[in-house]
């Protein structure tokens, strides 16, 4: 009897606090508060310089998905390496400048079509992360020597590659892939240089946008029709135009994230449904219901905002791809769990069975595939391979990781984790930007804050021992009364 | 009052709402050996503590006199000062220094600004000849066997002019040997005039050396024995446990099958150096048997155990493994837990658990395939196995998510076992199943073992402590420098006869 009562507050505990992780959620707190506390502060400056500057502006959010997609996809495999044992890799910055290289080489100088070159570049990174694993896992080189030695090489032969020049740019169906804005048919027109003259001057060349073709139809005119119309009249269709181009924008992304809140709220209640059949125990049912209503608050804002730009940026599919993937592969599968027992225990892991070489030796692979993607990512977005490509993105990265709860020691640390330190490194980057600070002393507040989140985590831990003090004279003194009556 | 040399009245420590000593009082006299004896978790450490001041005053209540003077220290170095000296459990050793740099570690011998080396080596020596070590003090402590770390550690204390020495469970890790060793040094240092304090779960050592013993049990002094009055292992845990444990060792009625493994002729070569670490072995495990694996430390019981359990040990093994008749080949772990069977490690925290994993994932973790399906885990059937398992050993936990590292040593090896019945095993082998935990939690391990056998598994019992060895098994071997030297069958099993074959085989060997 005692034991049914002892394992029914067990199973409380764990439902109540399913998915919430205190330590993840502390992080998730701060970050809002970041965003806050730019928020004020940008406005208050943009009005006392009679700017308008706004940090949840559309335009902001849209670029603030945008710079930060690399080092996300990098941060989420720098997890898996982090998780192996608190091993970094530092050559992913570098492997981005080669893959880079190599992707203008292909697609701009050989023209090569996407669908041979996009595989032929995820292939090579998966090579290089192979063979930085080889070392690691089966020579047993530390993996900080090897990953050195990979960012001096793999920059030197990026730079070999582009003889110290920049590729660009880039075709427009490759942009199409990584850096493009649903629905891609329509863009605004600008209201004040659209005059009938400079139409005029688009009939005569020839060269007509698609957007000015597509105003003459609305209005059942011919362009040049349109380019004899007086300023006067052309600027009420240009607004009319672009008002309903707006209107469509935000259709589309509040469609889209209907349709991604609604799968949220689907998958969240057949689990529960799927729980409950099976009789296992599930968590009260308010506190879910306030989470996913928060978390559809937050996709439905975010929809409503990129509405107000340039609508549903295409780059947002690849990182869910990547975050739900990741976040599938290390929460769910038995191998993500391999990846944690080896970080925290490798002895243990390999007396238990599992093939430890094998997981330290996919870690670094993959770290390598996610390279190539950022690569491609990140020529998308600058549509260019540049010598100085990739930058000290591993340390973005890394920071990511150990900002976002991972452990420097293994073992310790959550892709939900890793893509909050993540947006908390680029919110600071871009906050820190429009406030107009000096790069350098963005730097140097980069670094403290990176400091800060480790001593966080460092002193939550030993506080984490202290109860594990408390808990160790706990479970003893139950122990000693229990063990042989 | 003044008689005594330490005098710790009343002691009551709390951690938050828990309360881990409630009404302690310790007496030491000066120039005695004190044990102090109690189930883990009773409250030795936290009143070690208390006296060391980890826990400093004002954090505790109660009265603590020591060389009649009383004593509210801040910190272990106020402490150390008045010559009160913590050996701790784990050796705080660094391996990659050698003797006399760690002897001398943040207390070292100056000449200007620099390190007199020569100095150091040479009060190093003689601190070392005090605890009768031989050994080189610029030698690293690395190369060291855990028994002589152990003198190290008492020689450090010595360069601190202790006057108080305590040691935290001095031979948890030492075979015998070695701990009649070390014990035989305490007593020298006693009879020079040291005051010590150790605390052991080896009764029969406590007897050997203590002249008092005081028991502590939940937090409380239950009483102080005197050698004078006669002490007797059987008094001291009855007054541990609040009753006479009539019987160590649970009874068992045998019920002996057919054979389950059989190994023969396994060789095993060490992984670095050139020699054989198991060579000819022959063992038979029979169904609902439990066989005993004896020998001292280094006669290579576990690293026999770890080749045969997929070559987890050694290079060049050869040598055949038969399971229920048939020939089998292990060539990973993974392999021989898929044949069923399953190896608990000696070693629970290094090798065995990871620490910073809750109860639930080391639960599951050498069967993954049990709860998963292609791939996935199945989160609640995984947390409904692990609550199974943990109450089949009667781990004793707040939740399955609370982290191995927050349980006592008794309930992590409780987990591990409980991991390891997760793999379903026929054939268990079980490493010092019971090093370093209180008698209450032995107690219910030899009835697990009991259970298990009575449902038809082979048990393998690896064990430094023969009366473990002599109360469990059917049948025991003995082993010695890698080699099988002695089968011995229940009724012919004593102490003697082990330790009689064991050298009778070393002598054979000295004089071919």
């Amino acid at each position: 009897m005692s034991n049914n009562t002892a394992s029914a507050p067990t199973l409380q505990k764990k439902s109540g606090l399913a998915g919430f992780n205190l330590k993840k959620n502390t992080m998730l707190l701060a970050l809002i508060a970041l965003m806050i506390a730019f928020e004020i502060l940008i406005v208050a400056q943009s009005s006392a310089s009679f700017m308008n500057h706004d940090f949840f502006a559309p335009a902001n959010i849209s670029n603030l998905i945008g710079q930060n997609s690399y080092v996300l996809i990098l941060a989420v495999g720098m997890l898996l390496c982090i998780l192996t044992g608190g091993n970094i890799d530092l050559s992913v910055g570098s492997g981005v400048c080669m893959i880079s290289a190599l992707a203008g080489v292909f697609i701009v100088n050989l023209k090569l079509p996407l669908a041979i070159a996009v595989p032929i570049c995820l292939l090579i990174g998966i090579g290089i992360g192979a063979l930085q694993g080889y070392f690691i896992a089966y020579a047993h080189i530390p993996a900080f020597i090897v990953t050195l030695a990979g960012m001096l090489t793999f920059r030197g032969i990026g730079n070999i590659i582009l003889d110290g020049k920049t590729i660009s740019p880039f075709p427009a169906n490759y942009s199409k892939i990584f850096n493009a804005f649903l629905p891609s048919t329509s863009t605004k027109i600008p209201t004040l240089t659209t005059t009938p003259k400079k139409i005029a001057s688009m009939v005569d060349s020839g060269d007509i946008s698609t957007s000015i073709q597509h105003l003459a139809d609305k209005n059942n005119m011919t362009v040049e029709q349109l380019s004899n119309l007086k300023v006067a009249d052309l600027r009420p269709l240009i607004s009319a135009y672009n008002d309903s181009i707006a209107t469509t924008l935000l259709m589309v992304t509040l469609a889209i994230g209907a349709v991604v809140s609604i799968l949220f709220i689907i998958m969240t209640f057949l689990s529960r449904a799927k729980k409950q059949r099976k009789g296992y125990p599930v968590g009260a049912l308010v506190p879910q219901v306030v989470k996913t209503v928060l978390v559809v608050a937050v996709i439905m804002f975010l929809s409503y905002l990129l509405g107000n730009n340039k609508g549903f940026p295409v780059i947002l599919i690849t990182l869910g791809i990547v975050i739900i993937g990741y976040w599938y592969f290390t929460s769910k599968s038995v191998p993500g769990r391999y990846l944690y027992a080896l970080g925290g225990n490798a002895k243990s892991a390999k007396f238990s069975g599992i093939n430890t070489d094998k997981m330290m030796f996919f870690a670094y692979t993959n770290m390598g595939f996610l390279v190539a993607v950022a690569s491609l990512v990140c020529v998308a977005r600058f549509n260019s391979a540049a010598p100085s490509a990739g930058t000290s993105y591993e340390l973005d990265a890394i920071g990511a990781c150990f900002i976002g709860g991972a452990s420097a020691y293994g073992g310790v640390g959550t892709v939900g984790g890793t893509v909050i330190g993540a947006i908390f490194m680029g919110v600071l980057n871009n906050g820190m930007s429009i406030l107009g600070i000096d790069a350098n002393w963005q730097k140097a507040i980069k670094g403290i804050v990176l400091l800060i989140a480790v001593l966080a985590d460092v002193s939550s831990q030993k506080k984490g021992s202290g109860g594990g003090l408390f808990s160790k004279i706990l479970p003893k003194k139950d122990g000693n009364k229990g063990t042989l009556s | 009052m003044g008689d005594y040399m330490l005098e710790m009245t009343h002691i009551e420590k709390h951690f938050g709402g828990v309360k881990a000593l409630t009404d302690v009082t310790i007496q030491v006299e000066e120039g005695e050996i004190h044990g102090i004896c109690g189930e883990n978790g009773a409250g030795k450490s936290t009143l070690m503590n208390v006296l060391s001041g980890v826990y400093p005053f004002g954090t505790y209540s109660g009265d603590i006199h020591y060389l009649s003077e009383e004593c509210k220290f801040s910190g272990i170095k106020d402490s150390e000062e008045k010559g009160i000296v913590i050996i701790h459990q784990e050796l705080a050793l660094i391996p990659q220094l050698s003797i006399g740099e760690n002897i001398f570690l943040g207390n070292e011998v100056k000449k200007g600004i620099g390190i007199d080396w020569d100095m150091t080596h040479q009060m190093a020596e003689s601190l070392l000849h005090k605890v009768g070590l031989n050994e080189d003090p610029r030698m690293l402590v690395q190369e060291l066997s855990v028994g002589k770390q152990q003198l190290v550690e008492i020689a450090k204390a010595l360069s601190k002019n202790v006057k108080l020495l305590i040691l935290d469970e001095p031979t948890a890790s030492l075979n015998d040997e070695d701990s009649n060793h070390l014990l035989d040094i305490i007593l020298g240092l006693r009879a020079n005039g040291m005051t010590a304090i150790i605390i052991s779960h080896k009764l029969a050592e406590i007897e050997r050396v203590a002249d008092h013993i005081t028991v502590i049990r939940d937090g409380a002094t239950i009483e102080t024995m005197s050698a004078e009055d006669g002490i007797s292992e059987q008094r001291i845990i009855k007054s541990m446990v609040g009753r006479e444990l009539t019987n160590r060792f649970p009874a068992r009625t045998s019920n002996i099958g057919d054979i389950s493994l059989e190994v023969k002729n396994w060789n095993v070569y060490h992984p670095q150096l050139d020699r054989k670490t198991a060579s000819d072995i022959n063992i038979k495990l029979r169904k609902g048997e439990v066989v005993g694996l004896s020998g001292l430390m280094g006669a290579g019981r576990s690293e026999f155990a770890m080749s045969v359990f997929g070559k987890l040990y050694g290079r060049d093994i050869t040598g055949q493994l038969y399971l229920g008749g048939k020939e089998i080949k292990l060539n990973s772990v993974e392999a021989a837990i898929k044949h069923k069977i399953a190896y608990v490690t000696e070693d629970r925290k290094s090798c065995g658990l990871v620490l910073t994993n809750s109860i639930r994932m080391n639960t599951t973790l050498a069967n993954m395939g049990r709860i998963s399906n292609h791939g996935t885990i199945d989160a609640d059937q995984e947390v409904n196995m692990a609550e199974a398992y943990s109450k089949l050993l009667n781990v004793k936990c707040n939740s399955i998510e609370d982290n191995a590292d927050s349980l006592s040593g008794g309930n992590q090896q409780k987990v591990l076992l409980a991991k390891w019945m997760f793999t379903e095993p026929e054939v268990l082998i079980l490493d010092e199943p019971t090093r370093g935990i209180d008698v209450g939690a032995k107690y219910e391990i030899y009835q697990f073992i009991n259970k298990l056998v009575d449902e038809g598994l082979s048990i393998l019992m690896i064990s430094s402590e023969m009366p473990e060895l002599l109360g469990m098994c059917d049948r025991i071997y003995v082993m010695s420098e890698g080699r099988m030297v002695a089968e011995l069958d229940k009724e012919e099993a004593t102490q003697e006869a082990i330790m009689t074959s064991i050298i009778e085989s070393a002598g054979k060997e000295q004089s071919i």
